[in-house]
């Protein structure tokens, strides 16, 4: 078990290295070093200048090498300007650079500086994520026990109206991108002047002029406001899980122990409840563990769509405004809520499934 | 049930009629199917594949699924009807007055519930039982049925249990409840011959301990003739014979009856003086069955316009004991004519040694543990191998599952390559070259006919197809007109018809598709073929064909036949030399009448002893071997089989359990693998007597 698990371990180090070097690579391709120097420099800058604020910044040199430093594996570059000023990757202009320390790239914990939110990525990271994390509990918690109920309902009569009817309910929605099913909700529920809202608000049954919200905020997550964004993103995995719920259930359903529960004399509820379920449940599990990297992308729509200033959000800003580092950041935190996630998914998968943990 | 008087039939089956339904057509699977179990008797429903004996037990159970239906007829359980009985009623009887045996036990059970839970339901479900006394009595049912460790065992999961414990799990599931009528389907088919033996006396000690009446399901003849007392043999869809179990073995009056017992290798048959004779044509399928008489169409005594007229009726043979046949002809037919045509065929003479090995070892290495960490074993799948195989003859392996007959002829193959030993092919060493490596004359010489026939062919290209593409690997002819030619011939010689060559492995019948099995592996005119259970998955009536067949072939070509099988009927019937095996190492070797013949090993008695025969004369002295195989993961000490021998006291000083005995000859070409001294041997008396006719 723990050979296994340092396996896995260092199998996902080695895809997060190799997954942070082709962003930091496509990132920090020359033009884009270029409209960054224009947009921290001057617009009006001459190609010659450019170049020059390129190499004064670090920006010059091996890509290898501005990627060891940004790992911090490789030691910061300092360099002398014309106005006889040290620089450095681990100082501020100005100070004392034999103070500083000599590396200084994310493993030492300096993510670098955001020139979106002029400040230190990693405080302004950590704070959107917790946001995007608060969306994603109440989305796990809609998400999941429904689904399951849709799948198991619909799976254990394989074909029959139930069936039927949540089976294409489950179609339509994982068929609905979050783009198309948040702008139907928002015109829907959310509009003063279409869908529900005007006539809610004209019988007096709503106070305000919406029935929900249009846009969210971490700092009050209230039922009004989160129902929307959460159920955008819950509808698309609701119906995903659900089919895949289904199809393991109606699976069980055919296999031979459950003819023998049946013959057994149990009632099709003890038989779906006690023989059924467990067994349906295993497949599912690896594909609600797969749900988590999704969600991470989900978002980048739903908050942009809901202004919900999350993780989601910041990376759209982030590609949006050039800023290299916090794209770096970000990344680095997808690349890691993804193999984290799959490594929970192969550890759980063995403890529910008893033939492969004992045998 | 308040109102039943014991000396009515517990099971009464009445012109029963059950179809399934597709989109197409209505399939009728059963039809006008009639037989009465009394209280305490045991019934047994023998036929082929697809003749309709399973879907007549879940009929009794009236689970037919989605798309099958009773069309006509009545099953009357205890005198209710059960075809009219509503869900609740049919809840309250499964499971506590009828229980069910399954085939296949590893399937049949929960994988991912406790075995204890799963015993303990039944009587929580039909009687209310609290829990914890559910579990003790699950806990004393699991010693009734003979297992040893109960506590631990209601505690374990399925997957943790072998084979044969399993299928006690089963039984002990549907003696929960003390059922009145128990339905075996096929209970012993997935397990070896040697478990198997366990399981049925088990069964019939039950069956007369509880006095519970049995409706036993099998194609095995002889397992029939050992359990029970009445029997029905159905062919595709009807019953054709019904009767004592003595009366329709001995004195049958029905044509299938008779053809079938023709083609079963008894003792006394032989592949050159009294070869089997084969059922002629196919079973015919569910919406192509001819008019009149299923049978007809195969029938030797067949008469155009009358059995093809009508249907026929059951007809009772007066004078015994409720029994009945369905053949028109049954009094004009003479029953005891020798059968007519049975041609005697030429010994063929043995010749130079064309495959030898020597002290052949294979190993493996496994890491137990969940992760791929854990320990590493060795498992011996092949101990010390060595032998000799002639040109023209018959070699037969035989041993039971985790022996190492298939490690043997994978290495033989050059799928694996031997860890030490040589295997010499024409004074060749081929040991330690895989297949990639050696060269076409040598892959086509050593080929291979596979147990099963229904994965091996690849189902979207067509037989001739496949066939040619084998031609193509051996590098065969020179062009592809000469390469069809040979394919053609090739189905002459398999005795397929050439218009088979356009046909989709799906539109062959599963005795054809070993046909083009066989075939594939002559294409090459291999010199040593390789028959891995060849066929074992093949219903009774088609087995005598492809042996026969392959016997033919053997004969013309002087090929030498490894025939790989657990299966001693056959062995016998075909094979000029035997070599036993358990646990990786040869424990017998000799010629046929060597082997079957005192002194055996012991292990070689319990295997004879535990091989059903349908004969009422063979009276077998019966061995029951206590447990299971051991793993070959985990080989006892010291000889191999001394978990199990029941001679082990007859060696002094526990020399069984520290030493690996050593190879005695005991005469020429008869080798044996024990301990027990050449005095003890020669006491031992023959296991199966054929009473004087």
């Amino acid at each position: 078990m723990l050979i296994f698990i340092l396996r896995r371990l260092g199998l996902m180090l080695l895809t997060a290295f190799v997954l942070t070097f082709i962003v930091f690579y496509l990132t920090n391709l020359p033009p884009n070093l270029e409209k960054l120097a224009r947009s921290e420099g001057s617009v009006r800058m001459t190609d010659e200048s450019v170049a020059a604020w390129i190499e004064q910044n670090g920006h010059g040199g091996s890509v290898l090498l501005r990627y060891g430093q940004w790992l911090g594996v490789v030691p910061g570059w300092t360099r002398v300007d014309d106005k006889g000023v040290p620089r450095g990757r681990c100082f501020a202009a100005g100070t004392d650079p034999t103070a500083a320390p000599r590396y200084c790239g994310i493993l030492q914990g300096n993510w670098g500086h955001s020139t979106f939110f002029r400040g230190p990525v990693l405080p302004n990271l950590a704070e959107k994520l917790s946001a995007t994390g608060w969306l994603m509990l109440w989305v796990m918690i809609v998400m999941i026990p429904s689904s399951l109920i849709i799948g198991v309902v619909a799976g254990m009569r394989e074909g029959s109206r139930t069936d039927r009817v949540l089976s294409t309910f489950s179609i339509a929605t994982t068929a609905t991108p979050e783009y198309v099913s948040g702008v139907i909700l928002v015109a829907l529920l959310a509009s003063p002047v279409t869908g529900l809202s005007p006539l809610l608000a004209d019988w007096g049954l709503i106070e305000g002029k919406v029935l929900f919200q249009g846009a969210a905020s971490p700092d009050r997550i209230t039922f009004w406001s989160f129902t929307l964004p959460v159920m955008t993103i819950a509808l698309y995995g609701i119906g995903y899980i659900a089919r895949m719920t289904r199809a393991s259930m109606t699976e069980v359903m055919t296999a031979q122990y459950i003819r023998t529960a049946r013959l057994k004399g149990a009632s099709f509820r003890q038989v779906v409840l006690k023989h059924a379920l467990r067994n349906a449940l295993i497949a599912p599990f690896t594909v609600i563990m797969l749900q988590f990297p999704w969600l991470l992308n989900g978002v980048v729509i739903v908050e942009t769509l809901f202004n919900y200033k999350g993780f989601g959000w910041t990376l759209v800003q982030a590609a949006g405004n050039n800023d290299i580092n916090l794209l770096l950041g970000c990344s680095v935190v997808a690349v890691f809520v993804v193999l984290v996630t799959q490594l929970i998914s192969d550890i759980g998968y063995v403890f529910l499934n008893p033939r492969i943990r004992l045998s | 049930m308040p109102d039943w008087d014991p000396s009515q039939p517990i099971l009464e089956i009445d012109h029963l009629s059950i179809s399934f339904f597709t989109r197409l057509r209505e399939i009728p699977a059963v039809m006008d199917f009639s037989c009465t179990v009394m209280a305490g008797e045991a019934m047994g429903l023998v036929g082929e594949s697809g003749c309709g004996k399973s879907t007549v037990a879940l009929a009794v159970m009236r689970e037919l699924g989605k798309t099958g239906r009773i069309t006509g007829g009545s099953i009357r359980f205890k005198g209710r009807d059960l075809t009219r009985m509503s869900d609740e009623e049919l809840r309250h009887i499964r499971g506590s007055e009828i229980a069910m045996i399954y085939q296949e036990p590893m399937a049949s059970l929960n994988p991912a519930m406790k075995i204890g839970a799963q015993l303990a339901e039944v009587p929580m479900i039909h009687s209310g039982m609290p829990k914890d006394e559910a579990w003790k009595l699950a806990r004393q049912i699991v010693a009734d049925v003979r297992l040893p460790d109960p506590d631990r065992i209601i505690h374990s999961y399925p997957h943790q249990l072998s084979g044969g414990q399993q299928q006690r799990i089963v039984i002990a599931m549907a003696l929960m409840a003390k059922p009145a009528l128990l339905i075996l389907d096929e209970p012993t088919t997935a397990l070896d011959v040697t478990v198997e033996a366990g399981i049925v006396d088990l069964v019939k000690e039950l069956g007369e301990k509880y006095g519970t009446s049995m409706l036993f399901i099998s194609h095995n003849l002889g397992l029939v003739l050992d359990v029970c007392d009445r029997i029905c043999v159905m062919y595709s869809g009807e019953a054709v014979e019904t009767g004592s179990v003595t009366e329709v073995f001995d004195k049958m009056r029905h044509p299938y009856t008779q053809a079938l017992f023709r083609s079963i290798p008894l003792p006394g048959a032989d592949k050159n003086a009294r070869p089997l004779i084969s059922i002629p044509g196919n079973f015919p399928l569910p919406h192509e069955r001819p008019p009149g008489c299923n049978f007809g169409p195969r029938c030797d005594y067949f008469q155009k316009g009358r059995c093809d007229a009508a249907d026929v009726p059951m007809f009772p043979v007066p004078g015994d004991d409720r029994h009945e046949t369905r053949c028109l002809r049954w009094q004009e037919i003479d029953w005891d004519a020798p059968p007519a045509k049975r041609d005697v065929k030429e010994r063929a003479p043995i010749g130079r040694v064309v495959l030898k090995m020597q002290d052949l070892k294979k190993y493996y290495a496994v890491s137990t543990g969940a992760f791929g960490g854990g320990a590493r074993k060795v498992v011996k799948a092949n101990e010390t191998l060595s032998f000799e195989a002639h040109e023209g003859e018959t070699l037969a392996i035989v041993g039971e599952s985790g022996c190492g007959k298939s490690t043997f002829a994978k290495v033989l193959m050059g799928l694996e390559t031997a860890t030490s030993g040589s295997i010499m092919l024409f004074d060749e060493n081929v040991q330690s070259t895989p297949i990639q490596k050696r060269n076409t004359d040598t892959v086509s010489s050593v080929q291979m006919v596979f147990q099963n026939p229904f994965d091996t062919l690849n189902p979207s290209m067509t037989v001739g197809r496949q066939i040619i593409r084998a031609l193509e690997i051996f590098k065969y002819g020179k062009s592809d007109a000469e390469r069809h030619q040979r394919m053609l011939e090739l189905l002459d010689l398999v005795k397929l018809p050439r218009a088979f060559a356009d046909r989709m492995p799906r539109q062959l019948s599963g005795g054809q598709k070993q046909r083009v099995g066989i075939a594939r592996a002559f294409a090459g005119g291999a010199k040593v073929v390789v028959a891995d259970e060849p066929v074992s998955a093949l219903d009774v009536s088609v087995q005598a064909a492809v042996t026969d067949l392959l016997m033919d072939i053997q004969r013309e070509n002087r090929t030498t036949l490894l025939f790989i099988s657990h299966d001693l009927s056959i062995v016998r019937y075909l094979s000029d030399r035997v070599m036993v095996m358990y646990l990786g190492h040869v424990m017998e070797m000799g010629t046929t009448d060597q082997v079957f013949s005192p002194p055996y090993h012991p292990y070689t008695e319990a295997l004879l002893s535990a091989v059903p025969i349908a004969d009422t004369h063979v009276t077998r002295k019966r061995i029951v071997l206590e447990g299971d195989i051991p793993s070959a993961m985990n080989p006892p000490p010291g000889c191999p089989f001394q978990t199990r021998c029941r001679w082990k006291s007859q060696v002094p000083g526990g020399l069984c359990e520290r030493e690996v005995p050593p190879v005695q000859t005991l005469a020429e070409g008869h080798q044996i693998k024990c301990h027990l001294s050449r005095e003890v041997l020669a006491t031992m008396e023959p296991v199966i007597r054929i009473a004087a006719e």
